[in-house]
């Protein structure tokens, strides 16, 4: 039985996932697949750019904040996935080296009305670096089975 | 890119699409969404999706991709009429992030953007903000993503 229910997010509830080092090989990797633009590939076209240097892609950013909530918690839930995102903030460029927390804030909960056997859960996640920069910033809803109650 | 005074609410770019294959789902979601549902088919036939589902952030990625190839084919078409191209980005972010309806394997999502908002930047003369929203629509008509974001975009140089 997964470790996490719907009950158990209560708001003003935080927690802090991580840390996690981001290397220079996987931004240059993620940027190469999926964004492919000179400041997240090379250093020198990069400074050249508003970001003064080699930074992650924004959507690289977001998969890892993914990445964290998944292992911190998700994993071991009864995530029934999400219906959107209500927001992002690329805050500040997260470069490589940057070794990253993710910290997470209840802001609300409500069961479904339309389907008994979930939740909804509301949250504010913050990356974070060593010196508690401010790297990005999301809120999203996501989708809890309740307790004792058969997710099908 | 068209320089900002050039850019107008309404203008639409059609950024073509993508088949979402099931290695594909995999190696995204192995990496930064490994939720039983997008990494493993027996247990995403379980699921109440009925089925291996995409990661919503690939699906977001992807549209990336195309807006990145969509603006290269934009930039050498330019150069190649001689015509100076604006610098675009980077983003400042996005919101009303909506996934609704999953990618199952063998989709096609086609991807569009529409500007829906142009203004000028406060901290920074030399640019202006755009905003798009961006859409992909799977084979059956059903939008799978939509969602709003922002970007800065040069303006034109001041003579």
């Amino acid at each position: 039985m997964p470790k996490h229910y719907w009950e158990d997010f209560k708001p003003g509830d935080v927690a802090v996932y991580g840390p996690r080092l981001v290397t220079r090989e996987e931004i240059v990797a993620f940027a190469a697949e999926f964004d492919p633009q000179p400041m997240h590939l090379d250093e020198a076209a990069a400074s050249a750019t508003l970001l003064g240097g080699l930074a992650a892609s924004g959507w690289h950013v977001s998969s890892l904040v993914m990445r964290m909530m998944a292992d911190g918690f998700i994993l071991d839930s009864s995530s029934m996935g999400g219906p959107g995102v209500e927001e992002m903030r690329w805050v500040a460029p997260l470069r490589p080296g940057t070794r990253i927390r993710l910290r997470a804030t209840v802001m609300e909960s409500r069961p479904s009305k339309s389907r008994p056997e979930m939740g909804l859960t509301k949250l504010r996640y913050e990356m974070l670096d060593d010196a508690d920069t401010l790297i990005a910033t999301m809120v999203a809803t996501a989708m809890f089975g309740r307790r004792g109650m058969a997710a099908s | 890119m068209k320089y900002f005074e050039d850019i107008r609410v309404g203008d639409r770019y059609a950024l073509g699409s993508h088949i979402f294959t099931a290695g594909d789902i995999k190696s995204f979601a192995s990496r930064f969404d490994p939720q039983p549902f997008h990494v493993d088919e027996t247990a995403a036939e379980r699921s109440h999706f009925g089925g291996l589902i995409a990661s919503g952030w690939h699906t977001a990625t992807i549209w990336m991709r195309l807006m990145v190839a969509y603006r290269r084919r934009e930039m050498e078409a330019a150069r190649a009429r001689g015509e100076p191209v604006a610098e675009i980005g980077p983003a400042l972010g996005f919101r009303d992030l909506k996934w609704p309806k999953p990618v199952y394997v063998g989709d096609t999502v086609d991807y569009a953007s529409e500007v829906v908002e142009t203004r000028r930047s406060a901290s920074r003369p030399d640019l202006g903000l755009l905003s798009i929203l961006s859409t992909g629509v799977n084979q059956d008509g059903d939008t799978v993503i939509s969602f709003v974001s922002t970007t800065f975009v040069e303006r034109r140089p001041q003579k």
